[in-house]
């Protein structure tokens, strides 16, 4: 059976699922409670300064039938009064000594950082998590990701909080940066023991169309938020693994953002990340998802044969590439299974207006489309559109022999200059005339 | 004990005779419009007789545009409320859709046509408006399906229309036919109400066009006319006892039950003959109406039923027993019904139906229900210079146009297919009115030889 405990920097806890810092970790009730039905760690809800909240305070993206695929807020950190939460922390640590228990700090002035690290120390939090990331509100009183978006800054307050710390550090990152690792290596720089990433993406979630106004309102005025649920694994995957595979970064990562269920926390494993945090799928669904994470888990890891987390961890890593490096002698073409095909026709018109007019629809008024072989470039759209489950696949085409890359024609001066020359990408493409078009 | 007690009031009429494709929901709605796959060249749109575009007003109800949807349907079809509820939508629109090969439950297209439609009767939406007058009259007969429909193209088109109808209600057999659990009567009247206030067109109702010198006046007044007669009372075949108390026409018990259903008799032990949509509809209906036992008798096997399988399904789920291969001798009984004579009934390989001699038995039941087909109007079609019928008593038209031998005449509903469904005559509607216009536009006038 699968062994479930992590390690990150030191700070262990029996699963790789923790709370990150947000609402479901806003007081000692709802941390109990989560470690009581079998979450592994908790980042606190980011203590430091009094602040005061808004109301209203979300806003979220619904996709056809499913709700909240994306969720904005304009929340601030904790202004719960730090006293009840240090109570409340040392009251969590002794029913739960095994979970990890992690305080998430936001503060301003050299004094207050050491200030408040000895103290959630004291109260017996297993480690410290630096919030350089809050894009609203924060920022503009320097905090949050005022600080994440300079890299010397975040450098230096690592640097405060590593002379008093006695328990592991984490550096909280922004993703609103062009190249999120330079903090991560600012991170580095500062001695902090790992790194999390990402907090929230600033986002303008959306308008009320009838008031022009956009949401979350308060009092018919609304103001920029920051962005996370399912919508931004994708942004979130990327600069984790720009992070894992940085030169010089020699920290472990605690990945976060978009993350809901055991298989969107293996991907996380697989390109770098040591555990995982997860925010939105808790406010959605509650506490109770994590029967379903750790049996996924559990599950996958028996059945690909890992015994331990730690093993998984970046096992992605090598097979993600530059584009320069990829194989462009590498070649396959969609091939449509005639049997599963539901004859919905929506890979005909997505290759039609979408893609490369590579799928045709038979004359005889039989509905299953084929594919034009010699059109298809291999993109997967239709693929993707198919509703059928392994109806259209991509079959490779190539003998296997062949590998060469872009990089190789640079450095081998073999690349195409001219639209002229054989081995440039339109060349033998065919296209109907503008004027078929109109051909109905 | 019956599935269903006698209905003494309006609530328990409502319980026995509950919506099967209730209105929905905005919340069902969203969801179920959410999982359409917006097929290209969709199937369900090839499989609804008046083209629908059915993805778009799918996507349009899931993207918050309600209105935009019902705009959509009514474009295609102008009994866009009642089609939603009452068209055999597993055998057209819903059967073609692509989920059934998955084994998927398909969308139910119907009742989410409905719920557009609904919301933009509700709020009367106008979508549409009378075109310019273009000083042409059209004379329609018959204010159905196919007369309502054609009447407000041809609005559409800046024409003057007059619609003759012999009752006091418009929309036909819609009112008249369709079963009570598939529509309200208020439903249906509502929409005749709103597409009436669009279009504007002229109904005269209790107005039956019955005389040479009636159809002399309109051929004088219209430059077309428009038959929407529909189909006629019950074929009785001259069965013995047809006339006892308590036997009666599917069509004409339907049409009692439809305007009065408290008051429409019906026996403890019916036994309706027939193997269409119209017997399963009379057989379900009378055991709806509180009948103690049900039994649908049918001359060939369970297989040959002309019915739609969900129909006899319905039925069954009613209470109703099935007997095969029984065909009726004589209706039994002194001034009322009670009992019918049947016989049983054998087919060869190639379909031939014959009796089996001696086999004759007699079901005791104090009514009898025929629904052994509607009978056409070659009387009234007679009266009509130069038209022509087919052997089944059908108006022949040019398919295309809908025009019929008598330049002046053009048809469609049940008057020409022989008896299908309200979407049919609706479609099929919508084309002549669009052909008559056609020709005019080409001619200026019907009244020569000017056939296209
Ligand atoms: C019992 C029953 C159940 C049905 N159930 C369904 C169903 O569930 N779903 C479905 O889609 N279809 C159903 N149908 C079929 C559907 O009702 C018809 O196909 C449709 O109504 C045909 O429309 P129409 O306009 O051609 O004829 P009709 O609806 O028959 O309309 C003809 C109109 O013309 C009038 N008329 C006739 N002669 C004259 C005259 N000489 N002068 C003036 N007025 C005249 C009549 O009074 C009538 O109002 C059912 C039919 C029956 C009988
Ligand atoms: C309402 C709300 C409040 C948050 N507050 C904090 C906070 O106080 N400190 C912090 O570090 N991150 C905060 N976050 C960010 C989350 O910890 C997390 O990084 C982000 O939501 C991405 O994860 P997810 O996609 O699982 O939600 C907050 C997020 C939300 C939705
Ligand atoms: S892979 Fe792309 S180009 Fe090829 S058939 Fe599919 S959609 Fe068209």
């Amino acid at each position: 059976m699968a062994d479930l405990t992590t390690n990150l920097a030191g700070i262990k806890s029996p699963n790789p699922f923790w709370l990150a810092s947000a609402p479901p970790t806003n007081s000692g009730y709802q941390v109990m409670k989560a470690f009581d039905e079998g979450w592994g760690g908790a980042v606190w809800k980011t203590l430091g300064v009094p602040v005061v909240n808004v109301s209203s305070r979300y806003g979220s993206v619904n996709y056809r039938d499913k709700r909240m695929v994306g969720f904005n807020n304009i929340e601030l950190i904790t202004d719960r009064p730090l006293k009840d939460n240090l109570r409340e922390i040392e009251e969590v640590k002794k029913y739960f000594p095994n979970n990890a228990v992690v305080a998430s700090l936001m503060v301003e002035t050299k004094e207050q950082w050491h200030q408040i690290v000895k103290d959630v120390q004291n109260a017996g939090a297993d480690g410290i998590e630096l919030n350089f990331g809050c894009p609203h509100g924060m920022c503009e009183r320097g905090m949050g990701s005022a600080v994440g978006q300079e890299p010397a800054v975040l450098q230096t307050i690592v640097e405060w909080v590593m002379e008093v710390a006695k328990v592991p550090v984490i550096v909280k990152l922004t993703p609103n940066i062009t190249d999120i690792t330079e903090p991560a290596l600012a991170a580095v720089k500062g001695k902090a023991d790992a790194i999390s990433l990402i907090n929230t993406i600033q986002s303008l979630i959306g308008v009320d169309i009838d008031n022009f106004v956009p949401y979350p309102i308060v009092d018919g005025k609304s103001t920029n938020g920051g962005y996370c649920g399912p919508a931004v694994k994708p942004i979130a995957l990327n600069m984790l693994k720009n992070c894992a595979q940085a030169p010089g970064m020699n920290l472990p990562i605690s990945g976060i953002g978009g993350i809901e269920n055991w298989r969107d926390t293996v991907e996380y494993m697989l390109l770098g990340a040591t555990n995982v945090q997860i925010c939105t799928a808790v406010m959605h669904f509650g506490f109770g998802i994590i029967r379903d994470l750790t049996s996924g888990l559990e599950r996958y890891m028996d059945e690909k044969g890992f015994k331990t987390t730690a093993e998984m961890v970046g096992k992605a890593l090598p097979n993600v590439k530059t584009w320069e490096n990829l194989n462009l002698k590498y070649k396959v073409t969609a091939s449509i299974d005639k049997d599963k095909c539901v004859e919905c026709q929506l890979c005909y018109t997505a290759c039609e207006d979408g893609a490369h007019q590579a799928i045709g629809l038979p004359k005889d008024g039989s509905r299953v489309p084929y594919i034009i072989e010699d059109n298809c470039v291999g993109c997967n759209l239709c693929s993707l559109v198919c509703p059928v489950e392994d109806c259209i696949t991509m079959e490779r085409r190539d003998d296997g022999k062949e590998h060469e890359t872009w990089k190789e024609w640079m450095t081998e001066d073999k690349a195409p200059t001219t639209f002229d020359d054989d081995r440039a990408g339109g060349k033998h493409h065919w296209v109907p005339k503008p004027t078929d078009a109109l051909k109905h | 004990m019956p599935e269903y007690n006698r209905p003494t009031t309006e609530e328990e009429l409502k319980a026995n005779f509950g919506q099967l494709k209730p209105l929905m929901n905005a919340t069902m709605a969203y969801y179920e419009s959410s999982r359409c796959l917006y097929c290209y060249d969709a199937p369900c749109v090839q499989a609804c007789p008046t083209g629908i575009d059915i993805p778009l007003f799918i996507r349009q109800i899931n993207n918050g545009n309600v209105d935009g949807a019902a705009k959509t349907i009514y474009d295609s079809n102008y009994f866009g409320n009642a089609c939603g509820k009452v068209c055999p939508t597993s055998e057209l629109c819903e059967g073609a859709c692509v989920y059934n090969k998955q084994d998927v439950k398909p969308i139910e297209i119907g009742r989410l046509q409905s719920f557009a439609t609904q919301q933009a009767m509700a709020s009367n939406k106008q979508f549409f408006k009378p075109g310019r007058p273009n000083g042409k009259k059209i004379g329609i007969i018959g204010a159905g399906p196919a007369g309502i429909s054609c009447a407000c193209e041809l609005r559409l088109l800046g024409y003057e229309v007059d619609i003759f109808e012999a009752k006091s209600k418009p929309s036909g057999l819609a009112v008249y036919g369709c079963a009570p659990y598939k529509i309200t009567n208020k439903e249906i009247f509502e929409e005749m109400d709103y597409l009436q206030g669009q279009f504007g067109y002229t109904i005269h109702f209790n107005h039956p066009i019955t005389t040479r010198e009636q159809l002399d006046e309109m051929e004088i007044t219209y430059d077309a006319i428009f038959l929407a007669i529909g189909l006629g009372a019950t074929n009785t075949y001259n069965l013995a006892g047809v006339d006892l108390k308590n036997c009666i026409g599917a069509t004409e018990f339907i049409a009692q039950l439809k305007i009065d259903p408290l008051n429409t008799i019906v026996g403890k032990k019916v036994v309706v003959i027939g193997g269409g949509n119209t017997a399963m509809d009379a057989a379900s209906e009378s055991a709806r109406l509180g009948a103690e036992e049900v039994i649908l008798a049918y001359r060939r096997s369970k297989e040959g039923m002309g019915a739609y399988p969900f129909e006899y399904v319905l039925a069954k789920g009613a209470g109703v027993k099935g007997v095969f291969s029984v065909s009726p001798v004589s209706v039994e009984g002194k001034s009322t019904v009670k009992g019918i004579k049947l016989i049983r009934t054998e087919e060869d390989e190639k379909g031939y139906l014959s009796n089996i001699e001696g086999s004759e038995f007699v079901v005791d039941c104090d009514m009898v229900i025929l629904a052994t087909g509607q009978s056409k109007k070659t009387k009234f079609l007679s009266m009509i210079e130069g038209l022509k019928i087919d052997k089944r008593g059908r108006i022949k038209i040019n398919s295309n146009t809908g025009q019929t031998n008598n330049p002046m005449y053009f048809a469609s509903g049940d008057a020409v297919n022989g008896g299908a469904e309200v979407v049919n005559a609706c479609g099929e509607a919508k084309n002549s009115a669009r052909s008559i216009h056609r020709i005019l536009l080409k001619h200026g006038t019907m009244k020569k030889k000017d056939q296209e």
